[in-house]
């Protein structure tokens, strides 16, 4: 038999290789993470844990700093680190190893110190997507993450201690279209029916309609005649208490068929119109999150420098105020549910011909902001994707690091909050800070010869914290000795809990989908408790 | 101490991270836990891992557990390295696509971590007997299939001792460390088989295969996914466009291609529009996303408890951990619980509630559905007069036939009883599991439908 030859288009090979993530961003997402590139400070397990999952799927470029030399320990630790490395530069030899898991990356190692670069070339950082930095000292951290706050570049700080580990998202302002949230709601505007919808709804009579039929028709349908037909009895309202959803429920088995000994026929569409009335009857609104990103300052007073998200929220809340009577754009994207193909498909396109009007209208006002602010264009799917997702826009504020270690008020107060609690976690986060003081203050970690010894002087410095942001005193020193017990040792497997978290998190925000942490994320292996907390 | 740090041997220094968790002792440290440098020496020397799984966690698990200490790991998988590999699973490379993936990965760490003697296993878990088993310390699990999960399981429950009081012998008990992921999310846990809940107990955690009815996919298709299903399971046996005995293969890019344009052709008859290529091989071989960064998380969360259970040093997670990296990083661990007659764990024999009028057919269709067993193709026996009777057996071809009549009849003239055992043998389990028939008079009336 002859062989069928499939006109079809054959995949290309790197969609190939990255099928299995292509299914979670999508191939825009890619291209946005192959425009990427990711600056790594020190090239630790930690570092070269999260270099590896960010070079695996195929970011644009890395560049490795660290001045550091490779040590045994560092062998003992690193996956990216072989005998031969011994001696040699840490960075150097960590990007040869790290970026040979895929040819599509490019690769950069710069030996300088840190300290070195922010004094003689700060704009280095300024080509980065996202500075990753592990093992900095608390005075490397203070200078860096102000220098990469004033020039608004993703900084995420990353420690890794014993069976601890923490990572710090510092970001001026993060906004996401495409959140993924797991439960998205549906925009159905049953209250609120569009002239299509509207005409196709009352096109329907249920009672006239043949068994097989009834059996067909979308259970939107079903709940929309309920509902105007107990309208009709209860002064024209909407039913919104538990009791109003139940009598919607009654009409609903009201318009069930019966069969010969009176008893009604189980009908699919019936029971989920049944199962939709607590949802889906929920009316048409504009949530106030969404509400105040398009009434914040950035969307209202726009300049040339406003970012294309601030044009879409400028050009959605105009139309939310004149075109869409104070509705967002109609998302277009309709549930499945029972029904028979063609009433299933019209409804489909009923509500996704509403959305691509409604998405039309956006983009010429986004044209028109264009053209006034001469900025650059904002293509009509860029449109069409935002106006999606208008309902689950999120926007991340974030805070500086400088103003967290400098404990301000805010900071202090809030974690003296978590402290009084008691909250472990947040004891650790002390824990991890007294340590980074310890080691500016004794060129060591606590522990790192000998633990007995260096309880006291640890304890000094979580003190020392505490009195800053007026706290009293750990009541037991147990996790004190247990930090000093940890010596400063990085532990490979925590390294590689933080290290996929930390790399999924720089993947966010270079694509610019799903919600990374904000802002603060600690690990402990030792409970395997995770906690977040922002700063 | 400080002072003869230069002169410890260059072996010593490598491993001075985890000398420092394993020689010293702390306030959280596992009440049995005595600090000492023979640990580090039995993690090297003694400790036998066994990774089961060569995919996105096995590679990882491998890796974590040759820097944790261990030297003595075995790993297990007959599968091999494809293309859509490569973006996690992170010890194979182009030129390694059609190799075995266990011994690529084998061969890829026992080169960069000196003194590790990985040793690599290419065939199904099922082809290792319980000899082969029993020799590991702890058996940590990275796999994508449930089926090979829960045989997994069932062998760890095989090689459970009971004394004579029928209390656990402990010394036979090998722990198994298991996690998976799927896209965005996955879970750890740590099962002490014959202690705490096993893979059998908490099988209502895994979410129920999606699956579209045939009266739709035939009658009323509405998503791309039916008219998918439409050309796979309708159009294709029909069609047999390969020939008839030629069975359509989700990796064959021309089969793939077939099928997409034919979901084509009728997903425009039917004004459905989205039918892509990705979706089509999605649906056919019922993909699951995947990322190196949660395989990664996973896989050292399951290395870390590894880690507890060999060395002591700390005390296991209890017992089961969730992770969702989609909004933020989230984690909740809980003690999930042992099932009192878990069919795998509880040394009990399992109960089925039956009609005295029940065919054997209903049987077969409980063991398949009923949440305490969701067996796929359960083989029936049972002893009649202190022989051997074979009732239905679906897995071998020629008895199937010579049984299939069986399922029509009625139990009792197939020679069961109320209080009688049946044997069920299934690919969810290496064991033979004994049932009690119980006989229920179903008093309630089955209502509509």
């Amino acid at each position: 038999m002859a062989s069928p030859s499939p006109k079809s288009p054959e995949q290309s090979e790197k969609n190939k290789q990255y099928d299995r993530q292509l299914r979670l961003w999508g191939d825009h997402g890619q291209t946005a993470l192959e425009n990427g590139h990711i600056c790594l400070i020190n090239a630790t397990a930690l570092g070269t844990e999260i270099l590896k999952s960010i070079v695996l799927p195929g970011v644009g470029a890395v560049t490795i700093v660290d001045d550091n030399i490779v040590s045994d320990e560092d062998i003992g630790s690193n996956f990216f680190l072989e005998c031969s490395s011994k001696n040699l530069n840490r960075g150097s030899e960590a990007l040869r190893l790290v970026i040979e898991l895929n040819p599509a990356v490019q690769g950069y190692a710069v030996q300088e110190p840190t300290d070195q670069i922010l004094l003689d070339n700060p704009d280095f950082f300024k080509k980065f997507s996202v500075v990753i930095a592990t093992s900095l000292s608390e005075k490397t951290i203070q200078n860096l993450s102000n220098h990469l706050w004033e020039i608004n570049v993703p900084f995420i700080l990353c420690r890794s201690v014993g069976f601890l580990g923490s990572f710090r998202i510092q970001l001026k302002e993060h906004a996401i279209v495409e959140s993924h949230p797991d439960n998205e709601q549906h925009d159905l505007r049953l209250d609120v029916p569009f002239q299509t919808l509207f005409d196709y709804l009352n096109s329907f009579d249920i009672d006239s309609l043949d068994l097989k039929d009834h059996g067909h028709i979308p259970w939107i349908v079903i709940l929309y005649k309920a509902v105007q037909k107990w309208k009709i009895s209860n002064s024209n309202r909407w039913p919104m208490s538990r009791k109003e959803k139940n009598e919607i429920k009654a009409i609903i088995d009201q318009f069930k068929r019966l069969d010969d000994n009176g008893m009604p026929i189980y009908e699919e569409n019936f029971e989920e119109a049944l199962r939709a009335v607590n949802t889906a009857l929920i009316p048409t609104f504009l949530p106030v999150k969404i509400q105040e990103l398009l009434y914040s300052s950035s969307a209202i007073n726009l300049t040339k420098e406003s970012s294309p998200f601030w044009i879409l929220c400028s050009a959605l809340r105009t139309f939310v105020e004149a075109e869409g009577k104070g509705k967002l754009p109609v998302r277009g994207t309709l549930p499945d549910m029972t029904a028979s193909t063609d009433h299933y498909v019209a409804l489909q396109n009923i509500y996704r011909n509403q959305a691509a009007i409604d998405s039309e209208i956006v983009y010429r006002k986004v044209q028109e902001i264009v053209t006034q602010l001469h900025c650059d264009h904002i293509s009509e799917s860029e449109v069409k994707l935002f106006c999606r997702h208008a309902h689950d826009l999120h926007l991340i504020k974030g805070s500086s690091i400088v103003g967290e270690y400098q404990f301000n008020n805010t900071v202090s107060s809030y974690i003296a909050r978590f402290l009084e609690e008691p909250d472990v976690m947040m004891v650790h986060y002390i824990l991890l800070r007294a340590a980074e003081m310890f080691r500016s203050e004794h060129c060591r970690a606590p522990g790192e010869w000998e633990p007995e010894s260096d309880i006291s002087k640890l304890k000094t410095c979580v003190s020392k914290l505490l009195t800053d942001i007026s706290c009293t005193p750990f009541p037991k020193d147990d996790h004190i000795h247990e930090m000093c017990r940890y010596g400063g040792a990085e532990i490979h497997s925590v390294s590689a809990f933080l290290g996929g978290c930390v790399a999924h998190e720089a993947i966010k925000i270079v694509t610019k989908q799903y919600k990374p942490v904000n802002n603060t994320f600690i690990y402990d292996g030792a409970s395997t408790n995770t906690a977040t907390f922002t700063f | 101490m400080a002072t003869t740090e230069t002169h410890v041997p260059e072996q010593q220094r490598r491993w001075h991270n985890i000398r420092k968790l394993l020689e010293r002792s702390g306030p959280f440290c596992h009440p049995d836990f005595e600090p000492s440098p023979d640990i580090l020496d039995f993690l090297m020397e003694s400790c036998k891992i066994l990774v089961v799984g060569a995919g996105g966690l096995g590679c990882e698990l491998l890796k974590d557990l040759a820097l944790m200490g261990f030297k003595k790991n075995h790993i297990v998988d007959m599968d091999t390295i494809e293309l859509s590999n490569l973006n996690r699973q992170f010890l194979f490379r182009k030129s390694d696509i059609g190799s075995s993936k266990a011994k690529c990965a084998v061969d890829f760490v026992n080169k960069r971590v000196p003194g590790c003697e990985a040793v690599a296993h290419h065939c199904a878990i099922q082809d290792l007997d319980e000899g082969f088993y029993r020799q590991f310390h702890i058996i940590v699990c990275g796999l994508d299939s449930i089926v090979a999960r829960r045989w997994l399981n069932g062998m760890l429950m095989n090689l459970l001792q009971y004394n004579d009081d029928r209390s656990l012998d402990q010394s036979s008990v090998i722990p198994l460390v298991d996690g998976g992921t799927e896209g965005f999310k996955g879970n750890a846990r740590v099962i002490l088989p014959g202690l705490s809940a096993c893979i059998e107990c908490t099988l209502d955690l895994y979410p129920p295969q999606k699956t579209f009815p045939l009266c739709t996919i035939a009658n009323t298709p509405r998503l791309p996914e039916h008219c998918i299903e439409y050309v796979k399971v309708i159009q294709w046996p029909k069609e047999n466009p390969w020939g008839s005995s030629t069975p359509l293969d989700g990796d064959d890019p021309q089969h793939v291609g077939w099928v997409f344009e034919k979901a084509q052709e009728r997903a425009m008859k039917h004004g459905i529009t989205s039918v892509t290529y990705r979706l089509t091989q999605g649906v056919l071989k019922n993909i699951i996303p995947a990322v190196a960064s949660t395989n990664a998380a996973i896989a050292a969360t399951c290395a870390t408890e590894v880690f507890k259970l060999a060395s002591s040093c700390c005390t296991n997670m209890n017992n089961y951990m969730v992770l969702n990296m989609a909004d933020g990083v989230y984690t909740y661990t809980f003690n999930a619980e042992r099932k009192p007659d878990c069919v795998a764990c509880s040394n009990t024999t399992r109960v089925l509630d039956v009609e005295p009028g029940a065919i054997l057919m209903d049987i077969y269709e409980k063991l398949k559905e009923d949440t305490g067993f969701l067996m796929k193709n359960p083989g029936i026996t049972t002893v009649i007069n202190g022989r051997n009777k074979t009732l239905y057996m679906p897995s071998i071809k020629s008895i199937e036939e010579r049984t299939r009549d069986n399922l029509k009849k009625k139990i009792t003239d197939l020679g069961l009883y109320n209080g009688g055992e049946i044997l069920v043998a299934d690919i969810t389990t290496p064991n033979t599991i004994s049932i009690k028939l119980k006989f229920i008079e179903n008093t309630d009336v089955e209502m509509s439908r």
